[in-house]
């Protein structure tokens, strides 16, 4: 019998503290993969934001580096400045990143720093108990929007991919899905993309994930599954926003 | 040795893979384990069916599925 799939070297074989049907797993598994297929287990170091991705550590084997909430990508600038050969990533939510994070995450990818920023959007804070993220949806109940998201009081869900697109520091910006088999191989080559272009010093590197967070979405995991096709996606359109061919920019 | 190898002791019974399998070989409602779900379990006496597409453990969150293929006598 030939093994056809089994677990990345590089994801350490744990129970995780995630919900039933948290895509955080899947995104943790598709991250090990770029890190195996690359073979660079033992230079990678990774930098964690707050929220439920907030234990990789217990979960990659490589690094881990823990960073004030938002401030991921200004950490990993700092350890990729000092150590340009290694590869460094930040892991981050979307209450992490596109809120109290947004400032370092624009100017991180205005720089141009060559790191590779993973972006979990899941539509709201859920470490946290599921208050109103900037990623919200209008109309999404949240414990901070109980009435559904009201543009009038809280403005519009914030696409960031094609937000840092329009950067020029950007070398690679795309928005993937992980809620079927297909989508989940374009985020697999999205991921993977993301980390050689950073081995190939190409500059700043996002890729953003629409997952699900059935707890916070008062949801079962297969509704869960079905909202993320039919509401997320028609709002955060999936594709490739910014890919920059050569590395010779300068 | 069965095709699909689940971690049941692990599993969280989201009910994933036992969704995307196109033959429905998955099933969930095992017995109770210490994480307090009914964790996924493969149907051992329908395994012919199973053509290891690896679908279930693409989609498994906890990556706690394994499959494996029968190789061809050359």
């Amino acid at each position: 019998m030939k093994q056809v799939f089994k677990r990345p070297e590089t994801l350490i074989k744990t129970t995780t503290h995630f919900c039933p049907g948290c895509h955080h797993g899947t995104v943790h598994r598709l991250v090990a993969e770029a890190i195996d297929r690359l073979g660079v287990r033992e230079d990678t170091i990774g930098v964690a934001g707050v929220g439920c991705g907030v234990f990789l550590y217990d979960y990659l084997a490589v690094d881990v580096c823990e960073a004030p909430h938002g401030r991921a990508p200004a950490v990993a600038t700092g350890i990729k400045r000092v150590n340009p050969e290694k590869i460094v990533f930040t892991y981050q939510g979307d209450g992490d990143l596109a809120s109290i994070g947004m400032s370092e995450v624009v100017h991180t990818a205005n720089r141009g720093e060559n790191i590779t920023v993973i972006f979990v959007n899941n539509s709201v804070y859920g470490m946290t108990g599921g208050q109103m993220a900037p990623t919200t949806l209008l109309g999404q109940q949240t414990t901070t929007s109980p009435r559904g998201r009201d543009f009038h009081y809280d403005g519009y869900p914030i696409r960031m991919a094609e937000m840092l697109a329009t950067l020029e520091g950007v070398a690679f910006a795309a928005r993937v899905a992980v809620d079927k088999p297909a989508n989940l191989r374009k985020a697999k080559q999205a991921v993977n993309t993301a980390f050689e272009m950073q081995a190939k010093n190409m500059g700043f590197t996002f890729v953003e994930l629409l997952s699900a967070c059935p707890t916070n979405w008062y949801m079962t995991p297969l509704a869960a599954l079905r909202r993320i096709e039919e509401e997320m996606i028609p709002y955060y359109p999936l594709g490739i926003f910014r890919q920059r061919k050569a590395a010779d920019y300068l | 040795m069965p095709k699909v190898v689940i971690d049941e002791a692990r599993c969280k019974a989201c009910a994933f893979c036992a969704s995307v399998c196109p033959k429905k070989l998955i099933e969930l409602g095992g017995p109770i384990n210490q994480l307090g779900y009914q964790p996924a379990f493969f149907s051992p006496d329908r395994e012919g069916e199973c053509t290891s597409c690896a679908l279930c453990a693409e989609m498994c969150p906890d990556v706690l599925i394994e499959v494996f293929r029968e190789e061809k006598a050359s």
